[in-house]
């Protein structure tokens, strides 16, 4: 239990996947002009992370290890080089799905990130996830609280960024740095800050 | 068609360029700069792989449904990026292992994916083709650069060959340690992007509120 909570600071704030991985840097510039719509994103991002890296990390265990198939009669076959494509099959498939439950059941959380899910399954983010959680060997438990956390920690990043988007743009800005380079630039000190919480011992 | 060949060539690599303006494809730009080799591997797998599929993804696409062609993109997209993977790993391990999960986010690169929906879909293949590479040439140039000052000033060197010899090898260089970190990538970029834009002044984005000039009393 004291693993899986370490882990899952250690996901939010040490290894914030969009700001010491940079992942899913597009739509984290793009789509932090107003906190709204960034929470929005960021909720969304949350639900599709915490579902897919779980699923993904079962497939895994159960289809695409060596060995895994030995349930099924091949002991010897190894398909982790079919692992990209069914990762992003499934969160496709996952986001698909998800978006169907939504409309049917929740309708005005889907009217609210509706738009948003499509843009998911291009996401680095969530794709990110699945891969960090296949690099790192999690078991289903760990991969569960990272899927969370992590997609927690880019919804904190993209709402912050977000927030700070909203009072700069009163700022005066040189005409060259207008809009994108200034926001890289105000993304590079935000991560200079959350770098601080490397030094965070658990 | 509009454009010849060549412009389609020259035209992202500082015009219309997918990182400083269209705003594409920027999570591998900041991760795999800390040194110009990876960044050097980096840029050619993404041009293999942006050419590759915009070429067949424009040889589909009138077979491809609407309603489920992302799914066909991304059928294409991640069979070429597994094929990267795999000579990575057969032939530059090292390499691949410095590079780690971001090989396999080309998949969702958003280069990729974006030349493939604006362009492949309504273009011939050749033209994708080259589009392709012109693209994947553009992003290339920028990690290029990034790569080169944060290898530069960040260990003194380049492609791993020293140039500024380092203190701690008895050299007089005291290297930048905030060069090899993450955030240094986002102010390169953004530095990056002021200098091209005064540059090139009809790249910069308006103002969302002017400042008001008040006269002095």
């Amino acid at each position: 239990m004291e693993g899986l909570l370490s882990l899952a600071v250690k996901a939010v704030f040490v290894e914030n996947l969009a700001l010491s991985f940079f992942l899913g840097m597009c739509t984290f510039i793009a789509v932090s002009k107003k906190i709204s719509t960034a929470l929005g994103l960021g909720i969304s991002v949350m639900l599709v992370q915490a579902i897919t890296v779980p699923t993904n990390n079962l497939l895994l265990t159960y289809l695409l290890k060596p060995g895994a198939l030995a349930w099924a009669g091949f002991p010897d076959v190894d398909l982790t080089f079919l692992g990209l494509i069914s990762y992003i099959g499934v969160i496709a498939a996952m986001v698909q799905i998800l978006e169907m439950i939504l409309d049917k059941y929740f309708p005005p959380l889907y009217n609210a990130l509706g738009i948003f899910l499509p843009l998911i399954t291009v996401n680095c983010a969530i794709l990110g996830g699945s891969l960090f959680m296949v690099e790192r060997d999690y078991n289903f438990a760990e991969a569960t609280t990272y899927g969370l956390s992590s997609g927690f920690g880019w919804a904190l990043a993209i709402t912050a960024m977000a927030g700070v988007r909203e009072k700069l743009k009163y700022s005066d800005v040189p005409d060259g740095l207008q809009g994108l380079g200034i926001t890289f630039i105000t993304a590079g000190l935000m991560a200079l800050a959350f770098m601080s919480f490397s030094g965070v011992k658990l | 068609m509009s454009q010849t060949r060549r412009e389609m060539l020259v035209d992202p690599l500082v015009d219309n360029n997918p990182i400083t303006l269209q705003v594409l494809g920027i999570c591998s730009a900041l991760a795999v700069t800390s040194s110009l080799q990876v960044a050097f591997v980096m840029t050619l797998a993404v041009t293999f792989v942006t050419a590759f599929a915009s070429m067949f993804i424009s040889l589909l696409r009138n077979q491809i449904p609407g309603s489920i062609r992302i799914i066909v993109q991304m059928v294409i997209i991640a069979s070429l990026v597994i094929l990267v993977d795999q000579i990575l790993k057969a032939y530059a391990f090292q390499i691949s292992k410095t590079l780690s999960v971001f090989v396999g986010l080309i998949i969702t690169n958003c280069i990729v994916m974006g030349r493939a929906e604006a362009f492949a879909m309504k273009n011939p293949p050749v033209a994708s083709f080259i589009d392709g590479i012109g693209n994947g040439l553009g992003y290339g140039l920028i990690l290029m650069l990034v790569g080169f000052f944060r290898e530069l000033f960040g260990s003194g060197s380049l492609f791993g060959v020293t140039i500024l010899e380092t203190v701690n090898n008895g050299g007089w260089y005291v290297p930048n340690g905030m060069l090899l970190l993450p955030p240094s990538a986002f102010f390169i970029i953004g530095l990056l992007i002021w200098g091209f834009r005064t540059w090139k002044p009809a790249q910069v984005e308006d103002r969302e509120y002017k400042i008001q000039t008040v006269e002095a009393h």
